[in-house]
């Protein structure tokens, strides 16, 4: 069963394209788009269990640690970027976006969506939120960024980023009606404006 | 424990066709020593070759008749049931010319003189070996390797496949390597050659004629490359500031343990490996510098490169750091070659890949696995 974001993100790709996969976690992601879109590339990882198991999905994948960008990576060498639910656990977020869209031509990010109606709730009621997303601990979450839609679209007009289409779901569903409140996880397809 | 290795035994094959050396010697003939492990399969697609590094030879695995003490150097990687399974791949080792454990080298006999080579002994490069390796591969009737690995000077033999001949290798396995040397590893290559050749036994490497060594020599050599091979972590765990003698002497005998170590050591492979060998090596690895007729541009000297790499660093590896191994890496990245890259924490230093080390070997596990879905 292909992980529905995974499918979103499958018919935001060019079959045969070139892509590079910012935390790509144990490869999942790839190894379906080049199975489904005979795409190629590399995913990018930083822990060492995660790059074995990627190697073993059969997925290229360079071991390096994203907050030092992509720095040797030739600008405009692939054509798609992803940050799948990766940007949210970032300290350079905006270097990182700007960097992304030097080495591809567009790029696909998705976060948890912390104006998610479930999120709120549980701040309301004076705890941290937990969800399907966002499923730490405060005490033990590697998210340090976490924003919502309308954060996002606000950073992305600071950095001169278009947003080409955008995909709300929540429960493994598409949300068309008020995504910043009833959407958990939010997928975004960007480049830069010229 | 009895392996299916125990039975292996050094083959020795005679290449009668000339070699041009990229020195510019023809070297009229030569011999090279070499093992093998595993079963060729029907369709020869299974040959994994071992690239040794600096003072390495063929006897990669398993023992000479179940005696411990003849235990191959990466016995711990390759082998039955281990990371480069022999119950699947057919691996090779060969001891590399000029080497000093069969193969043509400086202390052979030159046919035409009857005396040992000793410093008329051409120089040798990466690009040689490869060439010679590849010759052998001819005789063995193997068409393309599975697999081309090896660590270090080894590592350096894996890449310059890709170079020489890409259509005859599928995956090279890149290990605590480099595009070439640093001036400073070269600086370290060159107070160990000093070692050597001003030992008042070297004779200009002709000490064979003069049944002498020069042991002091290489001695000194192989204890300066212990201390690059190691990290400062690794050795302070080992030996610490530890005294053998309990309280200082005040004397220059042996007082720490770490000196001791580096002596024994020493004296071990000043026992056992030729001192010209020692320099030809260490100048092979000083001039292996494919981005050169490239303007030092390593991608552009790596664009014929047409196989599937995997590429290991060690952090703790500071003579061969893993930022040479991402120059590598990114080059390949360039030409939209098929690279995966593991950085494997470690605090043995560059002796890293011939350590078992739990991430390390996950990793070759699990590259070989598809490796091997790919050969049948």
């Amino acid at each position: 069963m292909i992980r529905f974001d995974h499918q979103v993100i499958g018919q935001w790709i060019k079959p045969k394209s070139r892509i590079l996969d910012l935390g790509c976690g144990d490869g999942q992601l790839m190894k379906y788009l080049q199975y489904k879109y005979h795409v190629s590339g590399y995913g990018v990882e930083i822990e060492i269990e995660r790059v074995t198991k990627a190697i073993a999905n059969g997925v290229n994948v360079i071991q390096r640690d994203l907050e030092s960008g992509l720095a040797g990576i030739a600008e405009q060498s692939f054509d798609t970027v992803i940050l799948s639910q990766t940007l949210q656990a970032m300290r350079q977020t905006e270097f990182l976006l700007s960097d992304m869209l030097r080495v591809g031509r567009e790029g696909i990010v998705t976060f948890p969506n912390f104006g998610y109606w479930k999120n709120r709730w549980q701040v309301m009621k004076g705890i941290m939120p937990k969800s399907e997303d966002l499923p730490y601990e405060w005490h033990n979450t590697p998210n340090i960024h976490l924003c919502t839609l309308q954060d996002f679209e606000d950073l992305c007009r600071h950095l001169n980023i278009k947003v080409i289409e955008r995909h709300v779901i929540s429960h493994g569903k598409t949300v068309h009606f008020a995504p910043n409140l009833l959407g958990s996880l939010a997928m975004y397809r960007v480049t830069k404006l010229i | 424990m009895i392996s299916s290795l125990d039975t292996i035994h050094p083959q020795f094959i005679h290449f009668a066709e000339p070699i041009a050396l990229s020195s510019g010697t023809v070297l009229p003939g030569y011999e090279l020593v070499y093992e093998t492990y595993g079963k060729l399969n029907q369709d020869r697609s299974n040959a994994v070759l071992i690239c040794h590094a600096l003072s390495g030879n063929h006897h990669v695995a398993g023992t000479y008749n179940g005696d411990p003490k003849t235990v191959g150097w990466w016995d711990n990687m390759v082998g039955p049931g281990k990371p480069i399974d022999t119950n699947h791949f057919f691996v090779i080792g060969v001891n590399n010319l000029g080497g000093c454990h069969g193969s043509t080298g400086p202390s052979s006999i030159n046919p035409q003189t009857q005396q040992p080579y000793g410093a008329t002994f051409p120089f040798v490069t990466v690009e040689d070996w490869v060439k010679t390796q590849a010759r052998l591969a001819d005789h063995l009737g193997i068409d393309c390797f599975a697999v081309v690995m090896g660590g270090s000077l080894g590592g350096m033999q894996a890449l310059q496949w890709t170079i020489s001949f890409p259509e005859r290798l599928k995956h090279s396995l890149v290990i605590a390597s480099a595009p070439k040397l640093s001036a400073q590893n070269i600086g370290f290559n060159e107070v160990a050659r000093q070692a050597i050749t001003t030992d008042p036994h070297f004779y200009g490497g002709n000490f064979y004629q003069h049944q002498v060594l020069p042991h002091r020599g290489l001695r000194l050599a192989r204890m300066l490359g212990h201390i690059t091979y190691l990290s400062d972590d690794a050795m302070m765990e080992k030996f610490g500031r530890d005294f053998i003698t309990r309280t200082p002497q005040f004397s220059l005998d042996v007082e720490f343990e770490i000196e001791s170590y580096l002596r024994y050591q020493g004296d071990k492979f000043a026992d056992y490996f030729d001192a010209n060998t020692y320099l030809i090596m260490t100048k092979a690895l000083d001039y292996f510098d494919p981005a050169q007729k490239t303007d030092n541009r390593l991608d552009q000297a790596l664009s014929s490169a047409r196989c599937h790499f995997l590429v290991i660093s060690f952090t703790s590896d500071w003579r061969f750091s893993p930022g040479r191994s991402e120059e590598i890496v990114e080059a390949l990245m360039k030409n939209q070659l098929p690279v995966s890259y593991a950085q494997i924490e470690s605090t043995q230093g560059h002796d890293s890949f011939l350590m078992e080390n739990k991430h390390y070997f996950s990793v070759v596990r699990a590259y070989m696995a598809n490796v091997l879905k790919d050969t049948l």
